[in-house]
């Protein structure tokens, strides 16, 4: 188990070597320094000292790969490409293009992306994994067929439209709670449990229909059978048989995005105004801050990458048979 | 040189090319008798049907908008043509009543007069604050628009039963064509077959109601700035299309060939291969995404002289929006087909055509990529509706189309604040979300429909 633990953070390195370099290609290769800095700018009217200004504050002055005005090893390390895209292997990822830190940006704004994306994710696993086990129970009935057409309709609907009309609704029509905001600790529940239903809801439909799939898959089982044999009660099979067995697939598709929930909900976090890292990325895509995206991808696929660890991990605590070697 | 000039954009090319082509390719299969007969399994099913007659409404919609040209300007001086700046296509001459007479700002589906009071001014002087009259809501109701319930109730009627008769008289027509087989009423006709028929008549008659309606009033309101919603609505159509199907065309062509080539040759192919979609899965698919699009920004901004007109330039943008697109998202068909790949490879029929000293290339193409086909048709059509959705919330975060290119996305954009205000206006957010509900409920009981007949799991 150790070894193997060992081996998967060997092998993430060279993924994330691999992300760091499309990084780089993507803001430093397609366009140099200077077209990003003449269309910050202003493309028309524009001096070449501007540009340099520019570029000289935020660094993006030095040669891209190799600086052959310096000695040693300071010809690698006095390039773009080391101080911008190397220096995040070591969660430094310097200022962003208004000059606040990204570092400290991103440790406060994590507790409110938390705050959110933790209960939706527990809420809306929860709430899927009965409603499929409800429409498993009553399998090929009316109210099975009913629940499937509304999980293709609900899956349908943009997610736009459930956040924009749930916050007209319950929080303008109805006014049982704020519209946006959020001040920070416990007192901040009124402002998170419109955004957590609204997730919840947002993503009902698809989990619920894909969990059923996986529920009727494991119910034509053999043990299934054999347990209806034995005399056990549906109930009793459902829950105690093919929700346990279940548990394994829905596992490998969950696991994986724990670790994201730390990157907040772009949509949701910036509707209702909660200042989370999903609305520092909204934020920082809509000013065009370079800096804060790239340290966003990089963090986002560490993440990832942590969650494809986990997912194998947890496959060995939900079922016996798996052993990582 | 005539009164128009044509227009091909490139989303035109491209999407009139990807007609084409699933046209030639219906024809070229029609004798794969194992395919005609999945066709013919999706086809039972009456989810299947409604959904390909409402998919059918759309994809004409997204054609008419997609044939653009250029008006000839009255002659000038020295004698030669020119042509006007703006681009239209055939669905705004169609559309052209609700384009002639713009209101002032907002106003309700339906109405004769403007949503927020303005000055109204009479021989000169300001009179008083009261709802201005609308331009062409109700024109033709007079000043006080009376009589507005009975009008809407005789267009409703009169366009409804126009619409019937229309679809009668072509289900008519097709039947003499066909030589006279089905009796009349839809009696013999399968279950599926009845579903497509009550589909296509609910249809005619939507759009029968809509068309009488739309001639004397908006339908669906206007915008903040005098736009008809209707006329919005339908724009829409056409981008969220060209985003649905032509990302899947970049997609294809490279999950397919990586796919394969990864299954079938393994070793340090495949290790590069997936060391490539793990490093591109990695990243999470709306920072990637945005990440391309500001680069591609960066690109169109610094490089003004590549377009011509505004709408080439917007264009260009949404078609670099599909690329971006396909190549952040080919990653999971890809995935799928070298998963299948490895299991192909090993059946016997593969096995033997190696031994006889069959070429790769033609083992790819003749056993393995026909084995992966459904694989492939499922992945589109799922993706279609996935994309559809896509659209409208990469438009709201800024990295989807050009904010002047007419899509869901950018209605709902501008729209997004108007529920807020008091009284609300409901109207915009409703038309766009309606009716992409619609198209993305139709694609995806296609998808499942095709999933169930064309996946042999399934069976």
């Amino acid at each position: 188990m150790f070894a193997y633990l060992v081996r998967r953070v060997v092998y993430a390195v060279p993924i994330l070597i691999g992300v760091n370099l499309l990084t780089f290609l993507l803001f430093f290769v397609v366009n140099t320094p200077d077209d990003i800095a003449r269309m910050q700018l202003g493309v028309k009217r524009v001096t070449p000292e501007a540009i340099d200004n520019w570029k000289r504050e935020r660094g993006y002055h030095l040669p891209r790969f190799v600086n052959m005005r310096e000695q040693g090893s300071r010809r690698i390390t006095e390039t773009i490409f080391f101080q911008k895209s190397a220096r995040m292997f070591a969660f430094d990822f310097g200022a962003s293009d208004d000059g606040r830190d990204i570092a400290r940006e991103i440790g406060q704004r994590m507790g409110p992306s938390l705050a959110i994306a933790v209960p939706t994710f527990i809420l809306g696993l929860f709430a899927a994994v009965c409603f499929s086990l409800l429409l498993v129970f009553f399998r090929a009935s009316r109210l099975d067929v009913a629940g499937v057409v509304l999980c293709v309709a609900m899956m349908s609907i943009s997610s736009l439209f459930y956040i924009i009309f749930g916050q007209w609704l319950v929080a303008k029509v109805w006014q049982l709670v704020p519209i946006s905001g959020y001040v920070g600790g416990l007192s901040s529940w009124p402002f998170l449990v419109l955004p957590v239903v609204i997730g919840v809801f947002a993503g009902l439909g698809a989990s619920a229909r894909w969990y059923r799939t996986l529920f009727l898959e494991e119910i034509g089982r053999d043990y299934v059978r054999t347990a209806r044999a034995k005399g056990v009660s549906e109930r009793v099979v459902l829950f105690r048989h093919v929700l346990k067995n279940a548990m394994i697939p829905i596992l490998t598709g969950v696991v994986v995005v724990i670790p994201l929930l730390f990157m907040g909900s772009l949509l949701i976090e910036s509707f209702f105004g909660i200042p989370g890292l999903g609305s520092y990325t909204i934020e920082a895509i809509q000013a065009q801050d370079f800096a804060v995206v790239r340290s966003m991808v990089f963090i986002g696929s560490l993440l990832y990458i942590v969650g494809l660890v986990l997912t194998d991990i947890s496959y060995t605590v939900v079922d016996p048979r798996v052993r990582l070697e | 040189m005539g009164a128009f000039q044509p227009v091909l954009l490139w989303t035109d090319v491209a999407l009139l090319g990807l007609l084409a082509g699933g046209i030639a390719a219906g024809v070229l299969q029609r004798g794969d008798a194992l395919r005609r007969a999945a066709w013919q399994r999706m086809l039972a099913r009456p989810g299947a049907t409604v959904s390909l007659v409402v998919l059918a409404f759309y994809l004409g919609v997204g054609m008419l908008d997609s044939v653009h040209f250029r008006r000839a300007l009255p002659a000038s001086a020295d004698g030669g043509v020119h042509y006007a700046a703006r681009v239209e296509s055939v669905l705004d001459v169609l559309l052209a009543p609700l384009l002639e007479n713009p209101e002032k700002t907002y106003s309700a589906p339906l109405a004769t007069h403007a949503f927020v009071k303005d000055n109204i001014e009479r021989d000169g002087g300001v009179v008083g604050r009261d709802f201005p009259r609308l331009n062409h809501g109700g024109a033709h109701l007079g000043v006080g628009g009376d009589g507005r319930g009975g009008d809407i109730a005789v267009r409703l009627a009169g366009g409804a039963a126009a619409g019937l008769a229309v679809a009668f008289a072509l289900a008519a027509g097709l039947r003499r064509l066909r030589g006279g087989g089905a009796a009349a009423g839809g009696q013999g006709l399968s279950r599926a077959a009845r579903a497509g028929w009550l589909g296509f008549l609910v249809l005619a008659v939507v759009i029968g109601a809509v068309t009488a309606l739309a001639a004397g009033y908006h339908v669906f309101g206007t915008d903040k700035v005098g736009q008809d919603v209707l006329y919005l609505t339908l724009k829409s159509v056409r981008t969220a299309l060209i985003i649905g199907l032509l990302t899947t065309v970049v997609t294809l062509p490279i999950a397919i060939a990586l796919g394969i080539t990864a299954g079938y040759l393994g070793g340090w192919v495949d290790d590069l291969i997936q060391y490539i979609y793990t490093v591109i899965n990695s990243i999470p698919g709306v920072l990637l995404i945005a990440a391309a699009v500001l680069m591609m920004q960066v690109v169109i901004e610094t490089h003004p002289d590549w377009f011509a007109t505004a709408a080439e330039r917007a264009d260009a943008r949404l078609l670099a929006l599909c690329v971006i697109l396909g190549m952040t998202s080919w990653t999971g068909l890809c995935r799928l087909l070298r998963a299948e790949t490895l299991k192909l490879r090993e059946l016997e029929y593969v096995q033997a055509a190696r031994a006889f000293g069959v070429g790769t290339a033609l083992i790819l193409r003749r056993h393995v990529l026909p084995n992966l086909m459904h694989i492939v048709l499922i992945a589109l059509v799922m993706d279609f509706s996935a994309l559809v959705l896509a659209e409208a919330v990469l438009s709201y975060v800024g990295i989807g189309v050009d904010p002047s290119t007419i899509s869901f996305g950018t209605m709902i954009n501008a729209a997004r604040m108007e529920l807020a205000r008091d009284p609300a206006v409901w109207w915009s957010l409703a038309a766009a979300f309606v009716v992409m509900f619609v198209l993305v409920l139709a694609a995806n009981l296609l998808a499942d429909a095709v999933r169930e007949a064309f996946d042999p799991r399934a069976a």
